[in-house]
């Protein structure tokens, strides 16, 4: 089909002219979206209280769906429990997988405890959570991996904060809005963590590879550990999380540490909670001279950074 | 004359007597529709691997192809910057690709004005393949492999969602040009 005749000028001036303004605004645009994308590739958090409102506007709708996908996930569990044997099969097994996990961050804190015999005082109490809330979307067209999770800083929610669900851990916040909240999924390819086997005291960093996998990177180097089926925990360096929190299970080794899967599934949680930061003050006290020259990012790059225990460098000057 | 056959005296856009389109409903629906495209694929959850194309620029592209002149040459910068707030990528780089997609579009348009749909289907899915790749480049993290292969089935459903996506488009506009307005 051809193109209307109104986009042919002709001799009219004024048809030339808005053509060409069309050109020009259309150029424009390419611009200053470069520009844009520039500086929010430099400073990603330059355009956070933007996506705040973006994301208010959405929240009250995904928790509609939010509730609608965990019923749909009951009655497709309880059709296939059916088939199985019945109803109670599925609930008691899903049980069982969550006893298994427990069991496992039972011996976590077992091991730590051993650990922490020797040292006095030491000892951290169970934290309540900031927020109780729903994941109500996430990224689904783009290749990073974020989630929105229904609840903001008016629930007290603040960057950087633990998001668990009741397997494990689900990821951390970026940014929030008033009542909702970008989460950082662990799975996302930016996303690193540090975890240690839950069993003894080989400590691993856990990154996102960005197609739903982990890849754990052993810190010591040398004759690899790790077995399939291995549990993998939050160690707590680094300040933002309670140590001996599920996260991952090794499907496969490879010369550096393993390839893991996912303990808590974002897809498959009806409920979240908003822990908060567990050093809150040591992690302060970290970032205060850095704010000095540079400021504190909440990228997760700055929990492996802290947990190295390596003082800025701007510590000095 | 209605007594013998109904719809005598219309048309696909109802009926013509005494009725217009909607002034409102003609300059909305393609800009709400795109909107509402860039919004829908929020509301899934996806933690292991990217589930669908941008549906906001496959849209921007159907609605570009199937009524050409309708959106102004610079209507990818706005658009793209409210697809920009929702979908994860850093600011900006909706503004940049769709607004580049609009210019690309229109050059493509004068060069050969005599289009047909397996021409127009070829050049959206050229057009959405390279902003596939585009997206994944500017996203903020670095390009690993696997981030590559878990996004491929995007590319991949993008060039097959096109022809039903101008077909949407297609039910969209009649929606848009529907006579609602009874003129008094």
């Amino acid at each position: 089909m051809a193109p209307p005749s109104s986009r042919r000028a002709g001799f009219s001036k004024k048809a030339q002219f808005s053509l060409f303004t069309g050109y020009l605004l259309a150029g424009g645009g390419a611009l200053l979206g470069a520009v844009l994308l520039a500086l929010s590739l430099w400073q990603p958090e330059a355009f956070a209280p933007l996506r705040g409102v973006a994301g208010e506007v959405v929240a009250p709708v995904g928790s509609g769906t939010a509730v609608a996908r965990s019923s749909g996930q009951g009655f497709f569990a309880s059709i296939a429990a059916y088939f199985n044997a019945g109803a109670q099969n599925a609930e008691l097994r899903r049980e069982n997988e969550l006893a298994r996990i427990r069991l496992a961050e039972a011996d976590a804190i077992a091991a730590e405890n051993r650990r922490l015999k020797g040292l006095l005082g030491l000892r951290d109490g169970e934290s309540k959570p900031v927020a109780v809330t729903r994941l109500v979307g996430s990224t689904a067209t783009s290749g990073r991996r974020h989630a929105y999770i229904g609840a903001g800083s008016a629930s007290g929610v603040q960057p950087g904060m633990p998001v668990l669900s009741e397997r494990g851990v689900i990821g951390r916040v970026l940014e929030t809005g008033r009542n909702s909240a970008r989460v950082l999924l662990l799975t996302d390819s930016e996303s690193v963590l540090p975890v240690r086997r839950a069993t003894d005291n080989v400590i691993a960093f856990a990154e996102g590879r960005g197609d739903g996998l982990l890849r754990i990177r052993l810190v010591n180097l040398g004759v690899n550990p790790l077995k399939v089926g291995d549990m993998m925990v939050t160690s707590g360096a680094g300040g933002y999380y309670r140590p001996g929190v599920a996260v991952a299970v090794i499907a496969k080794i490879t010369p550096d540490g393993g390839i893991a899967r996912l303990v808590a599934e974002p897809g498959a949680t009806n409920f979240v909670s908003v822990l908060p930061v567990h050093q809150a003050q040591a992690i302060a006290e970290l970032e205060a001279p850095e704010s000095v020259g540079d400021r504190p990012s909440p990228a997760p790059t700055s929990a492996a950074s802290a947990s190295a225990a390596v003082p800025p460098a701007t510590a000095e000057e | 004359m209605e007594r013998l056959d109904p719809r005598a005296r219309s048309d696909i856009y109802g009926r013509r007597i005494n009725r217009a389109p909607d002034p409102w409903r003609v300059r909305l629906v393609p800009y709400a529709s795109i909107m509402l495209a860039s919004v829908l694929p929020v509301l899934l959850i996806a933690d292991t691997m990217p589930l669908l194309p941008s549906l906001g620029f496959l849209l921007l592209l159907a609605w570009r192809m199937v009524r050409p002149g309708l959106l102004p040459l610079w209507a990818g910068a706005p658009l793209g910057a409210f697809d920009d707030l929702v979908s994860g990528q850093p600011f900006g780089c909706a503004i940049f690709l769709w607004s580049l997609a609009m210019i690309a579009i229109e050059l493509i348009e004068t060069r050969f004005p005599w289009r047909g749909f397996w021409q127009d289907w070829f050049t959206a899915s050229v057009m959405s393949v390279v902003y596939w790749l585009a997206s994944l480049l500017f996203s903020g993290a670095s390009l690993t492999p696997e981030m590559v292969g878990a996004a491929a089935p995007q590319a991949l459903l993008a060039i097959l969602l096109y022809p039903i996506i101008t077909r949407i488009v297609a039910g969209l506009d009649r929606f848009r040009l529907a006579r609602a307005r009874t003129i008094d």
